[in-house]
């Protein structure tokens, strides 16, 4: 369990529904469960949550779904893999499961929260889910002082295809990211480009969310995008896009080599100190985000970044590495939050910055976009903005370089 | 005969609309440019003492009817055709409210006249009538020639100020009679808001909150400045949609014009449905992090920015300020 | 209830909006084509109704880009029939769309015995006048507009609708059908249409176009655009430059000024 990379196994997801889940012998080991409750245990909304996976699992063995394919309790899951890490029996709840359960309950579903439905509109008019042009995806990229090349502009072979993401790409503390990881590719000397406003959503939050239907869409585009251009590599600043393709996509048939910028990056390690002149005399604690962390098994990649940065001191939270608690971003949550306070939730964002302020440090680092807005807001909510302030892996590594 | 221009006066609860006097001085403007006389064309029922506050038109066609005494579209198109059998004015300026909403297109289809929608101001060039109209929910303006006459023109709210259509003069009435059918259509009751509360439309300071403010958990920070300022928050449309403040807080088409001495918008867009409510507001600033946001285009001053950051800082100076200065 | 909705596919200000080069009208080449709002919302009351009262709801269209995408949404929602009206017709005003839409309402079998027509208020483009009062003229039906709640008893065939008016008054009539709506919002916010449901009904099920043969009627709209822009951006708000702080400071000593704070 600790440390372990944990794969999807050797099926396709996309042949497995709810309906023919217990006649395939993987969706048989979904059976093995001895219902022993550390799923429940370790959610993070586990006290708010209807259904955990154990109980689900007991009510498909005894026929009983129905009642939990007409809750609105799963809309609670934010996809953190916990349960999925902590299964003594290694089921793919997270990555099956789940999903397959959440699908019938979006389908039925009568009404979507507001922000929530905005948010699947906007992802499926406009490949973002926060409505802004398609044709302004890459405008960000006119802040740099040196040029980006974009494939559509200039399709010839490239070394790495750099997928920015949504949130990176349109929202400003995402274009602060974005901007550092330019300039890490950009001294490092890599063969990058980007798709620019070819670029649409990964669509990995609509398929933890149960809209499949969504994701499909959005595979089969980006499919056919990657397809038009010649590269070795996906590196991207998205960890639920790197999930994506990593996993999902590479089962539609997809199989270039993907990495995360950190993960990408710690194997620069030689190459970037050289260039990490700047002392940072900060505290910092690492937030383990749920995709890299328990769903991929990069725990020390970010750590070992941290560590390269002069002057920079590294704080571990109490629960760090596997036993991270999420920001509350994924599996929808992200567009979530009203319907939570509504519900009288606590919102995880606001639980898990308490434990990083309780550590003494500065400064929250963290690898997942979603995680930046998140904290900055949760810290603003709770009073903490003088206390701390929230930086991408990748942010620091651009600071600490002169210049 | 001498050339007319006509104005359609609407009144509502007991009262003269603003905008019937907004479209009064535009009225007055396009009439005096071709020597034309200006008929304000009141229709109602008893309704016969508003006639004394249209002085700005040179003349009042009045006609009384139990069926006019509430706006039902068709009935007051209908009048309107009786009305247009004799008669010929150049143009004829409807209100874009609720309240009136569809006379200026049936009666236009009924006739086979032109008819303009979304206009902000007429003008007389080379002897024919061009309006300019605000499209594509303010993004777009166009200047557009009516081909027929009399051309219909339906008035967008706080296009002129409203105290510019007053005058104290007593114009001369003209009573004529109208025959309407029983519609299919009967207005059988109102339906008031919620009673207690504010009165947006009687605050000084009104601290307006748009989609901008991103969640009902963020409206505290609204709350607080509207105290510092002692007025009151009010919201456009989509706030009130989902339910973050009761309808009686809204501004715009529909719901309440305000006036006040600051109108502070923030994270409003600025489609002409909101400003409509709040145009005519003394002072006006806009916060949006679009810096091509319409409402720019009414404010007085503006901040390009985000409401989540703006807002606490004003709250931040004001403090500041109050422990300097006299201004409490 | 036997319900029609017309649907009207509206430019997208989402993205920026461009004059053509003739000077008087909308560069459509970037433009992307969306659902107008309050059309989206008449069919949701359509459908709100069907729920409640039973019926049947036809959706209808002019042929427009990205119109397929709404009938199919519509049809993925619950609405029974999708109709595409195919031909010459590209661009046409509201006054010749409703127009057009008139005309076949009246002569296509299947919109026999309708009960009500809903559609928007009010889209981003009327310049022309207003759908729903221009369908009520042409096929003679009473008109009601800005309605925010609709029911109706399929006894009488009397309709009671709830009319929005400004300070947030109401306005309760009754409505003899067949009748003319315009639908300014749905009783519930327009429902969310997975995409999974959307592409199965676009496998099983046909959007059927209705061509209209005949050339658009010249001159219809009367009206003769000379000249479109995009009004001055900001130019009228004097933009105070800074961070949030420094703005806010410097907002505080301008209302100070004024004598507001």
């Amino acid at each position: 369990m600790g440390g372990e990379t944990l794969t999807v196994g050797d099926f396709s997801t996309s042949e497995i529904t709810l309906a023919n889940l217990l006649q395939s012998p993987q969706g048989r080991d979904i059976l093995t469960c001895i219902q022993c409750g550390l799923c429940a245990g370790t959610c993070p909304y586990g006290e708010v949550m209807a259904y955990p996976p154990r109980r689900i699992i007991a009510m498909l063995r005894a026929g009983m779904l129905e009642s939990v394919l007409k809750s609105e309790s799963l809309l609670a899951c934010v996809a953190c893999y916990s349960c999925m890490a902590k299964c003594p029996r290694n089921i793919q709840l997270t990555e099956v499961l789940l999903p397959l359960v959440k699908e019938q309950i979006f389908l039925n579903l009568t009404e979507l929260p507001a922000e929530l439905h905005k948010a699947l509109d906007n992802t499926i008019r406009y490949g973002n889910p926060m409505a802004e042009s398609p044709r302004k995806r890459s405008a960000w990229t006119r802040t740099l002082d040196f040029p980006i090349r974009v494939l559509s502009e200039d399709p010839r072979p490239v070394d790495v295809l750099w997928f920015v993401e949504c949130q990176n790409s349109y929202h400003p503390r995402g274009q602060d990211v974005s901007r550092a990881t330019a300039r890490l590719f950009h001294v490092l000397g890599i063969d990058f480009a980007i798709l620019g406003n070819e670029e649409k959503c990964a669509g990995e939050c609509a398929r933890l969310l149960g809209e499949t239907g969504l994701f499909e869409t959005l595979l089969d585009y980006n499919i056919a995008v990657f397809g038009k251009y010649h590269f070795n590599r996906i590196v991207t600043s998205g960890a639920h896009a790197y999930d994506a393709f990593k996993h999902q996509y590479a089962e539609a048939g997809f199989r270039h080599p993907v990495a995360h910028t950190t993960s990408y990056f710690a194997e620069c390690l030689e190459q970037l100190k050289p260039n990490l002149k700047r002392a940072l005399p900060y505290a910092v604690t690492y937030h383990d985000s749920c995709c890299l962390g328990r769903h991929n098994g990069f725990y020390e990649q970010p750590r070992e970044l941290l560590k390269l940065i002069p002057g920079l001191k590294l704080l571990e939270m109490p629960h760090n590495r596997i036993n991270a608690t999420c920001c509350g971003g994924g599996g929808g949550g992200m567009w979530l939050d009203t319907y939570y306070k509504a519900k009288g939730y606590e919102r995880l964002s606001e639980r898990r910055v308490k434990e990083a302020v309780a550590t003494g440090a500065d400064v929250l680092a963290v690898s997942c976009p979603y995680e930046i807005s998140r904290f900055e807001d949760a810290l603003k909510v709770m009073g903490y903005e003088k206390k701390m302030m929230v930086r991408d892996v990748t942010e620091l590594l651009s600071e600490a370089m002169e210049g | 005969m001498a050339a007319e221009f006509w104005v359609v006066v609407e009144h509502w609860k007991d009262q003269v609309s603003p905008i019937s006097y907004e479209a009064l001085s535009l009225g007055r403007d396009v009439a005096d440019q071709f020597g034309a006389s200006l008929h304000a064309i009141l229709l109602g029922h008893n309704a016969r003492e508003f006639a004394s506050t249209l002085g700005r038109a040179d003349c009042v066609i009045y006609a009384d009817h139990p069926l006019l005494s509430e706006v039902v579209a068709e009935t007051y198109a209908e009048a309107l055709v009786q009305l247009l059998k004799d008669r010929k004015p150049r143009g004829i300026i409807f209100p874009l409210t609720n309240v009136s909403l569809g006379a200026a297109t049936l009666l236009g289809a009924r006739l086979r006249l032109p008819v303009v929608n979304f206009c902000t101001d007429i003008q007389v060039v080379e002897g024919k009538l061009l309006a300019r109209c605000t499209l594509y929910g303010g993004k777009i303006e166009s200047r557009v020639a009516a081909e027929g006459e009399p051309a219909i023109f339906g008035l967008w709210p706080a296009a002129r100020p409203a105290e510019k259509g007053l005058s104290e003069r007593l114009p001369p009435v003209e009573e004529v009679t109208v025959s309407l059918p029983e519609p299919a259509i009967h207005l059988k009751k109102y339906i008031e808001p919620d009673a207690g509360g504010v009165d947006i439309t009687k605050q000084e300071v009104l601290v307006a909150v748009g989609r901008g403010i991103q969640s009902q958990d963020n409206l505290h920070l609204a709350e607080k400045l509207a105290k510092q300022f002692g007025g009151a928050v009010c919201a456009s449309r989509p706030v009130i949609d989902q339910g973050w403040l009761p309808l009686s807080r809204q501004v715009g088409k529909s719901g309440a014009t305000v006036k006040p001495k600051l109108y502070l918008a923030l994270g409003i867009s600025g489609a002409p449905e909101h400003t409509e409510g709040m145009k005519a507001a003394a002072l006006i600033v806009a916060v949006n992090t679009d810096s091509g946001a319409p409402i720019f285009n009414v404010a007085h001053y503006g901040i390009v920015g985000d409401v989540l950051e703006v807002l606490p800082a004003l709250s931040k100076a004001i403090e500041s300020r109050k422990g300097v200065g006299s201004h409490a | 209830m036997n319900i029609l909705v017309v649907l009207r596919m509206v430019p997208d200000v989402v993205e920026e909006l461009e004059i053509a080069p003739d000077g008087k009208s909308l560069n459509l080449e970037f433009a992307r084509m969306v659902l107008s709002e309050s059309d989206d919302h008449a069919l949701e009351q359509a459908l709100l109704i069907k729920e409640r009262e039973g019926g049947t709801v036809t959706a209808l269209s002019l042929e427009a880009p990205e119109v397929d995408d709404a009938l199919f949404a519509a049809l993925a929602k619950g609405a029974d029939r999708a109709l595409k009206i195919t031909g010459p017709i590209e661009g046409v005003t509201t006054r010749e769309a409703a127009h057009i839409i008139a005309d076949v309402i009246s002569s296509e079998p299947g919109l026999k015995g309708l009960d009500m027509i809903l559609t928007g208020t009010q889209a981003i483009n009327d310049l022309d006048g207003l759908m729903a009062p221009l369908l009520a003229q042409e096929l003679g039906l009473p008109f009601l507009g800005i309605v925010t709640g609709l029911n109706s008893n399929p006894a009488t065939r009397v309709a009671v609708a709830t009319k929005e008016y400004p300070r947030g008054v109401r306005g309760e009539f009754e409505v003899t059908l067949p009748a003319s709506f315009g639908i300014q919002a749905a009783e519930k916010p327009p429902r969310y249409v997975p995409v999974a449901k959307v592409r199965s009904v676009m496998k099983s099920k046909k959007i059927d176009c209705v061509p209209f043969a005949e050339a658009v009627e010249p001159g219809l709209s009367q009206l003769q655009v000379l000249e479109m822009s995009k009004p001055q951006a900001s130019g009228h708000a004097e933009i105070l430059q800074g961070t949030a702080e420094q703005t806010a400071n410097a907002l505080c000593a301008i209302l100070a000024e004024r004598g507001v704070l």
